[in-house]
């Protein structure tokens, strides 16, 4: 596909736009970068499983905004401190207070005086736009309206929670946080609610020399949303960065992660679990990973986990480059799924690319369906099937869940899992 | 107890006959031991009793006190009172055994119309069993049967029957893989749920688990049939000179 085909609904979109509001620089960078690469089309390699279409329309598709009686809201028994945005914007009343010892919170949206933010702001995103371009991720670095700036500079008491609200049924929210964690320091990222009928965020994570990030959202209050979300992290020597993302529902939602883990003796895992059932509505799930190793004794874990039945669809899209020098690397990725039926379906691209001698990388991919004799086992104890079924399903993805190192938040995860599980019997 | 009349079993998928009419009454208190050369239908008879896929029946029945077994789900099946100790314990990556344990005790009380135990009740009650069959605080914690030794597969096993206590425990080849030690544990532990309510059906090739588990009868399956019943000494001589005697007795020819 040439570029003049892919520019051309682009042109027309972004005629006289003007970007506006913090990091001015960053953002006209950002739409130059966009308007050179265009928006994806279905022809593209890298959107060859995941229309694009309905991300790139003009106008979002209207969703249904979430009903509070449908499910609770996630982390209620966690202690955190609450950051609560509503269509995309921040909302102060229903938020915490800001201050925590040991971290810092700025508001994007008021453009606040600081120069780590404005340093950091969409320089991960542009870092991460080679060897593959991500546009929805520049587009979100020029337009994003709100979002957070987290300095963290030591160990705060208790995880933040952002929290996202869907209220108007055609809200379209750009939302784009910088998190910067000094040497040393450590924080815990909660991310769960219904964002929006089509939901666009970045999340920037500079993971300094022996800091530590740990990352935990969920996806899934809003049936009909259409998400598309980028990580990009930065990971410094003996620095550790860990994300888990749980997507349950969603007529279609891309996760991308970028991760570079450019200091020695780094730690990088990501992992998701998503499950989808195609009838309560069509479900599309694509994790698109792309992780770079360019320092030595690295070590990255991509762990994926999909349960699909009734026309759902997931895709899993890996990549583990390891750069020339980047010697001693573990690197690790597995994807699979697990069809409850045939109608559903599952495509993978695992890809390795090694430019060092002395690493260790592997990655599997599989399909599979519920192991008839362990479903027998259970079942021959006095376990209902559709019980036995749900053990099973949270045997599956028990690998992706112990990626989440607290054990609270761990159960918080799996009561949400046995809640769906409980509804789509 | 358990009553099985002319049970003749195929597999689904082939034409293989591998029950040719079973014929055995186990009565309420009673422990039966089948006894068998590999092949001669022992753990196909397990299996057809506790529900799994794969298995025709063609003809004749099975019924636990007096309700029909074959047309029950497995889950049913265990709630009525059936129990089978598997040969080959099957491991449930992610899933703790404590859990697994409770929401099978759960399901079949539910079954049964009783209360569902609550946490702690439960955690009583486990605790205790567990003990007497040296199962540690750790096997509860870690998934189901994970990374157990053989051993503690066949315990896991057997506490498993005790918190469910039904009221009738097939037991397959629970011997096999065991050392004398862990054959000790585990018959100890079977015979403290031995109960004038309770009856069991011992699958076994050796008469050594029967030292341990002292039966009432001991029948002999060969090709599908069982083709002779005794008392323990039954299980003696199989023990001193093999099968060939019997089955050339009985006309049946070596089977595989």
């Amino acid at each position: 596909m040439s570029a003049v085909a892919k520019q051309a609904p682009l042109a027309a979109r972004f005629e006289g736009v003007e970007v506006t509001g913090f990091a001015l620089s960053a953002r006209r960078s950002a739409l130059e970068r966009l308007r050179a690469m265009g928006l994806p089309g279905r022809r593209d390699e890298y959107w060859r499983w995941t229309d694009p279409a309905v991300l790139n329309a003009e106008n979002p598709n209207e969703a249904k905004a979430f009903e509070a009686e449908d499910e609770v809201p996630l982390f209620d028994a966690v202690e955190r401190l609450r950051v609560v945005f509503v269509d995309g914007v921040f909302d102060a009343a229903a938020s915490d207070d800001l201050a925590l010892e040991g971290i810092e919170i700025a508001r994007l949206a008021e453009a606040p005086d600081l120069s780590w933010a404005s340093g950091l702001y969409g320089t991960l995103e542009a870092a991460g736009q080679s060897p593959v371009a991500r546009p929805f991720a520049a587009l979100n670095t020029a337009l994003a309206r709100d979002g957070v700036l987290i300095r963290v500079t030591g160990r705060p008491s208790k995880p933040v929670n952002l929290i996202y609200i869907h209220k108007s049924e055609a809200s379209d929210p750009i939302l784009h946080h910088c998190i910067r964690l000094e040497p040393g320091a450590e924080m815990t990222l909660l991310e769960n609610g219904p964002g929006g009928a089509r939901f666009n965020t970045v999340l920037e994570v500079d993971v300094t020399a022996g800091a530590r990030f740990h990352h935990i959202r969920t996806q899934g209050r809003d049936h009909e949303r259409r998400a598309i979300t980028h990580i990009f992290a930065r990971i410094g020597a003996e620095a550790l960065f860990k994300s888990f993302t749980l997507t349950v529902n969603g007529v279609l939602t891309r996760n991308e992660c970028v991760l570079d883990i450019v200091g020695d003796d780094a730690v990088a895992h990501v992992a998701g679990a998503a499950l989808g059932d195609g009838a309560t509505g069509p479900f599309h799930h694509d994790d698109t990973v792309f992780v770079t190793h360019a320092a030595e004794r690295g070590e990255s874990r991509q762990v994926f986990k999909k349960v699909l039945k009734h026309g759902a669809v997931g895709v899993f899209q890996g990549k583990i480059l390891v750069k020339p020098g980047a010697q001693k690397t573990d690197g690790y990725q597995i994807s699979q799924s697990l069809l409850l039926d045939d109608d559903s379906q599952f495509l993978a691209k695992p890809e390795l690319e090694i430019y060092a001698d002395d690493v260790q990388c592997s990655h599997g991919s599989t399909t599979g369906a519920i192991d008839e004799t362990a479903l027998f086992y259970l079942r021959s104890r006095g376990v209902p099937l559709d019980a036995a079924q749900g053990l099973l399903v949270l045997s599956f993805l028990a690998d992706a869940i112990a990626e989440i190192e607290d054990t609270g938040l761990q159960e918080e995860i799996v009561g949400r899992l046995e809640a769906w599980l409980g509804r789509h019997r | 107890m358990l009553e099985i009349k002319n049970l003749h079993v195929k597999l689904e998928e082939e034409d293989k006959v591998i029950l040719k009419g079973v014929n055995l009454t186990v009565e309420t208190g009673k422990v039966h031991a089948i006894m068998g050369p590999n092949g001669s239908g022992k753990s196909t008879l397990s299996y057809v009793l506790s529900g799994r896929d794969g298995y025709q029946v063609t003809a004749g029945s099975a019924t636990l006190e007096g309700a029909e077994l074959l047309e029950m789900e497995p889950e049913d099946r265990a709630a009525a009172g059936l129990f089978l100790a598997f040969q080959y314990p099957v491991e449930i990556p992610g899933v703790g055994n404590m859990t697994f344990l409770r929401t099978a005790v759960n399901a079949q009380r539910k079954a049964r119309g009783q209360e569902e135990l609550s946490a702690g009740e439960f955690l009583k009650v486990v605790r205790e069993k567990a003990k007497t069959l040296k199962i540690d605080a750790d096997m509860l914690k870690r998934p189901v049967n994970v990374g157990f030794s053989g051993g503690e597969k066949k315990r896991n096993e057997i506490l498993q029957m005790a918190m469910l206590e039904p009221k009738m425990c097939i037991l397959d080849e629970t011997d096999s893989g065991l050392d004398v030690d862990a054959m000790r544990l585990v018959a100890d532990g079977v015979n403290a749920l031995r109960d004038p309510g309770r009856s069991f059906l011992v699958i076994t090739h050796y008469q050594r688990l029967l030292d341990h588990i002292k039966p009432d009868v001991v029948h002999i399956m060969a090709d599908g049939r069982i083709i002779q019943t005794g008392g323990p000494e039954l299980a003696l001589e199989v023990e001193k000179n093999g099968y060939a005697d019997i089955l050339k007795a009985h006309g049946v020819t070596e089977a595989v």
